[in-house]
């Protein structure tokens, strides 16, 4: 099928993998008990925007779901644009549990709505025993995690990017192409 | 199976698929004939077959080189990396190399034979003439030719227009020479000459025809390209309004810029159209503005309906 796209000039919006992101909680506990890794208690769920009616009904829908789940589990969302036209969805709470469900809630109901090939990302914050902060970055076209740590000027800590790979070893699917590590600078997580 | 908001557009999908049964069709038609009427159909083919390899295997030096494009690294160009690097995890796709070009033509293109040596280059003038997201809507149209694998296709499609020009010089040449070119003895010049005439009319009606098929085939994949980009960036209007200011600039650049970037309009995003002169669409590599704007807007319209 890739061929007869590619002869045609077809290609089809790639659809986003929900279910990896799960993994994230057990990594989580990985991450504390092997490398004194934490998380910080925030996340966030990167998407591009769509014009039109049919994004607005979808937005407004995920406007009051977001509400409900932040009420029962006393966490809280913000939402911001970023100068890339790319919307983040900021939940902050203390339990992993939590925030993987709010950052799923967004994920399925944009998916409902026909627009899960508008998903880029989500993003998890975490800190190692010396403070120094790293991201999980769940990329939803793959199925895959990588880890994002940026320094102060656009730089990155590839080292510490690297032992947080190492540490999460085979408990998480880590992207294998380095290429697609790519950064996201000015995360609204910082 | 997840849903997705755009209906496939089964009415391009045929339309390509004409073009190419045509152009097929017309290949076997052509080699049929050389073979009936040439003994050393293979030498010709061979010749034709390392110009397709080096077009293929170079498309991506030979384009960058003839733009004057320079690659850039993430550091130089922190913005369009950042762009690209978004777009191809949202299209899932390998990134391709991103290069800028010193011109103030506004334009971009994409070139390479598959995704890993893919590059996409913009011009310093498209930089300064759009918004960062109508910017990112050119990349995501350029991205598309990329994951449409355009290069490799439209080359194919034109191996029969060098073939037949091949074939058309070489049968001059060979006539020039007395028609001993070919191997026969001299008692049989009237019937050599014959056949050289032969397939130089040949040529030249096959060249001709795969011309105008190949043009066609181009115009119908921009506008797959221009599908693709505006369903992945969901914005279809923003692709819209960079077309539209593109192609109202265009019209203000000094001709001389034109005319030296004309033969490279099968790679661009816009084509350098020369004000004052008119080329038939029969011609154009790509779709007239009208055409493309019309499928943009439809494209808004699916995103407009509720779910």
């Amino acid at each position: 099928m890739k061929f007869l796209d590619a002869l045609l000039g077809r290609s089809k919006p790639k659809q986003a993998k929900l279910d990896a992101l799960f993994g994230v909680t057990g990594a989580a506990i990985t991450l504390e008990a092997s490398a004194g890794m934490k998380p910080t208690g925030k996340a966030a769920v990167c998407f591009k925007p769509a014009s039109g009616q049919g994004f607005a009904a979808a937005s407004e829908e995920l406007q009051g779901l977001l509400e409900l789940a932040v009420k029962e589990a006393g966490s809280t969302v913000s939402v911001t644009d970023d100068r890339y036209g790319y919307r983040w969805v900021v939940v902050t709470d203390p339990d992993m549990e939590d925030l993987v469900t709010s950052v799923h809630l967004v994920n399925s109901t944009l998916e409902q709505y026909g627009f899960g090939p508008q998903l880029l990302c989500s993003v998890f914050a975490f800190a190692d025993a010396q403070g120094r902060r790293f991201h999980l970055v769940y990329l939803y076209k793959r199925g895959t995690f990588y880890p994002f740590a940026p320094l102060g000027g656009e730089r990155r800590d590839n080292e510490l990017e690297l032992r947080v790979k190492a540490t999460l070893g085979s408990d998480l699917p880590v992207e294998p192409e380095l290429g697609r590590w790519f950064a996201l600078w000015g995360l609204p997580l910082d | 199976m997840a849903r997705t908001r755009f209906p496939a557009d089964a009415g391009l999908t045929s339309r390509m698929l004409g073009t190419m049964f045509l152009l097929g069709l017309l290949y076997v038609v052509f080699v049929a004939v050389l073979i009936a009427i040439l003994k050393s159909w293979l030498l010709i083919v061979l010749i034709a077959g390392g110009f397709l390899f080096f077009q293929y295997f170079f498309s991506d030096r030979l384009a960058l080189s003839a733009m004057r494009g320079h690659e850039v690294s993430p550091e130089q160009a922190p913005e369009l990396h950042q762009m690209v690097d978004r777009l191809c995890a949202l299209a899932d796709m390998p990134k391709p190399r991103v290069a800028v070009a010193d011109s103030d033509l506004p334009n971009a293109f994409a070139t390479g034979r598959n995704q890993q040596h893919a590059v996409v280059c913009v011009t310093t003038g498209i930089q300064r003439r759009l918004s960062p997201p109508e910017l990112e809507a050119v990349l995501s149209h350029e991205l598309s030719h990329v994951a449409h694998r355009d290069v490799a296709v439209m080359t194919i499609a034109s191996f029969l227009g060098i073939l037949a020009g091949l074939v058309v010089r070489s049968s001059i040449y060979a006539g020039a020479w007395g028609g001993g070119g070919w191997g026969r003895s001299n008692d049989r010049d009237n019937n050599a000459g014959a056949v050289i005439l032969l397939v130089v009319l040949a040529s030249a009606v096959v060249y001709a025809l795969s011309f105008l098929l190949t043009r066609l085939l181009s115009r119908y994949r921009e506008l797959s390209a221009d599908r693709a980009g505006a369903i992945l960036i969901g914005r279809p209007s923003l692709l819209a309004s960079a077309l539209v200011k593109i192609t109202g600039d265009m019209g203000r650049i000094p001709t001389r810029d034109l005319r030296a970037a004309e033969p490279l309009n099968a790679f661009f995003f816009a084509p350098a159209a020369a004000p004052g002169f008119s080329f038939s669409t029969l011609f154009a590599t790509h779709p007239p503005l009208e055409r493309r704007l019309e499928q943009l807007e439809k494209l808004e319209a699916q995103l407009g309906r509720p779910a």
